[in-house]
């Protein structure tokens, strides 16, 4: 089989709040023998703000990120729910509907850019679902997880909308989802049945609305808590900014203690897969990680 | 011989388990489940299960249902937590994703009147407070029709085909945590009739829908009303129009939700990535305060760029050109 290769878009967040979520996903790739490219010239997504104020400004912004791949001729691949959603949905837009792609290839003309459709954009977990496979992944682990409950938390933007995540995470269900709890189960870790898996951690209100994400967060964190998990694990930084930065915040609107681990996903794989937690930068992590 | 279900073939008949919520507000202190197991066959849909109950084991089971062709909106349901319309759901499409164990529960276990009816007050209320119809000055004689173009219906993105089951209402979680949110299905409808060419209370129902704390601006941006609604109204892609409706009008107050929306374009303008810690400060104005503690541990563990060391995107004169020459809002 010939080498994986990706561009990886990685958003604000690996480059400014979550810097072990860059860290981590270098280490694996390079573990796994993934080759990647950082597409430094990419901008911020719009996170689902921009597109409020602006919309055919966020397109023009995701079609340009999307055109540096395409100029690598390799597959996009996001860190972030949310950066997933909006540069998938940009893609879609403009695959699906040609005269609003001349109106937006008619800016990029204008910085000698032209988007045309030929990438793949996938979230990271199912680039190592579907094109490494949990199969390779489980040969190389050095330090199962068998003592560990683990949390997997999905968040939002990575599997819905179902009929556009379908697109690149092929048969995910936003009702039953399976890929993190099955590469949890590969890891040779228990994978934690709990229901609010797939809700909503409140992220995109934290400034307007901090008490409805408080209650979102601390509702998916007393859930997994008290289905006994060890540590939840999300494919998401801003989940993660949510779920583990701001536990002690949560713990007071929810009159109730909700310490637990939280680790992206790379890390704990990376932890599995017997890399050092210093190069995934575990001691970043707000909550200390007991597990290691 | 029949032909068993498995999970992706074709076949006559499966044996689910259904787990039933039983509540009497009434009579019950607290609620209970039943579990029936019954044969399923492929051609059977949720409400012919809800009937076999009733008609067969318990004939106080009760549950709304009028049309039975998904179009009074009267049987919605969840099944393992997923939305339906009772009587266009099919047992078969849920076998295929949650296997034969399946929970019946009402949309919302806390409005519960009996078993699978509940009451929808709330959701009706908040229906009514945006002007859920046409506000037009008629001339009583017209010479001519007042004609909607093709093009002009098309606006409405089927969101006047919504037929007021409560599927997204119930399975939003911004109205879970916060009893004064507007919700998807009432804001849905302030778009159809904000979109609509003959109306005229356009601005009136932006003033309504853009409020912090029940409007658009406390929407959680989560996509499960898209997911739920069994008549592609998409209300998600509705409130996410009205925001910019809301811009465009020149109806937008200077608020925390505002401030955080316009600062990714001037954050994109200046380093092509988002400057998260001026968003906050933008954003917040004094309110910034509150976020000092988070900041300090998150500064301790390496988790806050300053600004000197603030990352920037190659070839930004670029995404400067980009934004100078697509921009299409003002605030
Ligand atoms: S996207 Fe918004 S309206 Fe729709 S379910 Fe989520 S919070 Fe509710
Ligand atoms: S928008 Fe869809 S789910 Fe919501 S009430 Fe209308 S038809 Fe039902
Ligand atoms: S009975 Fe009318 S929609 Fe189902």
């Amino acid at each position: 089989m010939s080498k994986i290769k990706y561009a990886i878009y990685t958003g604000c967040t690996p480059r400014e709040s979550t810097p072990e979520l860059l860290m981590s996903t270098l280490a694996v790739c390079k573990k796994l023998d993934i080759e990647v490219v950082l597409l430094d010239e990419a901008t911020c997504c719009g996170a689902s703000h921009l597109q409020d104020f602006d919309e055919f400004l966020s397109l023009v912004l995701n079609a340009r990120n999307i055109c540096y791949a395409e100029r690598l001729g390799l597959d996009l691949i996001t860190l972030c729910n949310t950066c997933q959603l909006n540069t998938a949905f940009t893609k879609e837009r403009l695959d699906n509907d040609s005269e609003l792609k001349a109106k937006v290839n008619e800016k990029l003309a204008e910085v000698g850019l032209e988007y045309k459709g030929t990438s793949k954009v996938k979230h990271f977990v199912y680039a190592l679902k579907d094109d490494v496979g949990y199969d390779v992944i489980k040969e190389k682990v050095e330090k199962p997880l068998s003592q560990f409950n683990v949390a997997s938390f999905y968040g939002c933007h990575n599997i819905r909308p179902s009929k556009l995540q379908n697109i690149s995470n092929k048969t995910e269900n936003p009702y039953k989802p399976t890929s993190l709890d099955d590469l949890v189960v590969a890891l040779g870790g228990k994978a934690v049945e709990y229901q609010r898996k797939n809700s909503c951690c409140g992220f995109h209100v934290d400034l307007q609305a901090p008490e409805t994400a408080h209650k979102l967060t601390g509702n998916i964190l007393l859930d997994a808590i008290d289905n006994n998990a060890d540590c939840v694990i999300t494919p998401c930084p801003l989940c993660h900014l949510n779920m583990d930065v701001k536990q002690s915040h949560v713990s007071k609107t929810m009159g109730r203690d909700v310490s637990i681990p939280v680790l992206h996903m790379q890390q704990l794989l990376g932890l599995a897969l017997g890399i050092d937690p210093k190069e995934l930068g575990i001691d970043k992590n707000v909550t200390k990680v007991t597990m290691v | 011989m029949l032909k068993e279900c498995s999970l992706n073939s074709v076949c006559d008949k499966m044996e689910i388990t259904f787990k039933v919520f039983r509540f009497n507000a009434e009579t019950d202190y607290l609620p209970y489940y039943q579990d029936f197991t019954l044969e399923v066959s492929e051609d059977e849909v949720v409400l012919d299960i809800l009937n076999r109950i009733k008609w067969d084991f318990d004939g106080s089971f009760s549950y709304r249902r009028s049309c039975r062709h998904g179009i009074c909106g009267s049987c919605a349901i969840k099944v393992n937590s997923k939305a339906v319309l009772a009587c266009k759901e099919r047992v078969i499409d849920l076998y295929k994703i949650f296997g034969s164990n399946m929970t019946i529960e009402p949309q919302s276990k806390s409005r519960v009147v009996k078993d699978m009816i509940i009451d929808k007050k709330d959701f009706w209320s908040k229906y009514d407070s945006v002007k859920p119809y046409l506000v037009s000055e008629i001339d009583e004689n017209p010479a001519t029709e007042h004609l909607v173009s093709p093009e002009q219906y098309e606006e409405l993105h089927e969101a006047d085909t919504c037929i007021q089951c409560g599927c997204c209402y119930y399975s939003c979680p911004a109205v879970e945590v916060n009893e004064n949110y507007t919700g998807p299905a009432a804001l849905a409808k302030a778009y159809r009739f904000n979109f609509d060419p003959r109306d005229d209370a356009k601005h009136e129902r932006l003033d309504i829908v853009n409020k912090l704390g029940s409007g658009i601006w406390d929407c959680v941006k989560c996509f499960e009303c898209a997911e739920a609604c069994p008549k592609g109204v998409d209300p998600i892609h509705k409130i996410t129009a009205l925001h910019t409706q809301t811009f465009k009008e020149g109806k937008a107050k200077s608020n925390v939700a505002t401030r955080h929306a316009v600062f990714f374009k001037t954050s994109i303008n200046q380093h092509g990535l988002l400057d998260e810690g001026l968003l906050v400060a933008y954003s917040e104005g004094l309110g910034v305060v509150k976020h000092i503690p988070e900041a300090i541990s998150m500064l301790k563990k390496g988790k806050i760029v300053m600004p000197w060391n603030m990352p920037k995107s190659k070839n930004l004169a670029e995404v400067k050109k980009l934004v100078k020459i697509s921009s299409t809002a003002k605030f």
